[in-house]
């Protein structure tokens, strides 16, 4: 019973290896690019959540200044801004790395007419 | 105990797996569009609001736009 506690009072730990090992099943094991694109989504998504749930405590409010609070802050009441302020970057810099393989994929399509990567590789050994 | 968070997630999990085994390109985004919101969804709850809106805008809008202009782009078939 107290491992089964244990086991759900992690879930989010173990929900974020469940989509970064799913993530990495999908970048390494679809053939078509697309699909490919899409696990590397899900890998960058699983470590951006990671990192929001390792921040977060019960009975704590949002990084803001109250007004009630007047000048006197407690740091216990307040959830860790930082790991926030970081992941705000790794959001932009994931959909510029989104933006620059969906353009490969269709500059790939453009040349070799297909999106399934043992076609491409075909093609590329009969040349 | 079940919490919103426990619910979510599950959402979350069946929208992945949804989204790698669908046959159909655009289907595939609309689902990662749909995932994308859940996410979004999950990190409002755990009080990361500035994170969420911006997952809101540049993960379930521009990505789906670019995903979207690249199935139109390309073709619609997919063999896994």
């Amino acid at each position: 019973m107290d491992a089964v506690a244990y086991f759900v009072g992690k879930y989010n730990y173990w929900g974020c290896i469940f989509l970064f090992f799913l993530g990495m099943y999908a970048m390494i094991s679809k053939t078509n690019l697309v699909k490919k694109i899409i696990g590397l989504f899900i890998f960058q998504t699983s470590i951006i959540l990671f990192f929001i749930s390792a921040s977060f405590k019960h009975d704590a409010t949002l990084p803001i200044l109250m007004e009630e609070s007047k000048g006197a802050i407690d740091p216990v009441m307040y959830l860790n801004p930082l790991p926030h302020v970081l992941m705000l970057t790794a959001i932009v810099v994931a959909v510029a790395t989104l933006g620059v393989a969906l353009t490969l994929t269709v500059k790939v399509y453009r040349i070799y007419g297909t999106l399934e990567e043992d076609e491409i590789n075909r093609v590329i050994q009969s040349h | 105990m079940i919490t919103l968070d426990i619910i979510v997630f599950t959402l979350i999990i069946f929208c992945a797996i949804g989204a790698l085994t669908v046959k159909d390109l655009m289907a595939a985004a609309i689902v990662t569009s749909a995932y994308s919101f859940l996410i979004c969804l999950l990190l409002a709850v755990m009080g990361a609001v500035d994170v969420a809106f911006t997952e809101a805008t540049v993960g379930a809008g521009v990505s789906t736009v670019f995903f979207v202009a690249t199935v139109f782009q390309t073709t619609r078939r997919t063999k896994d």
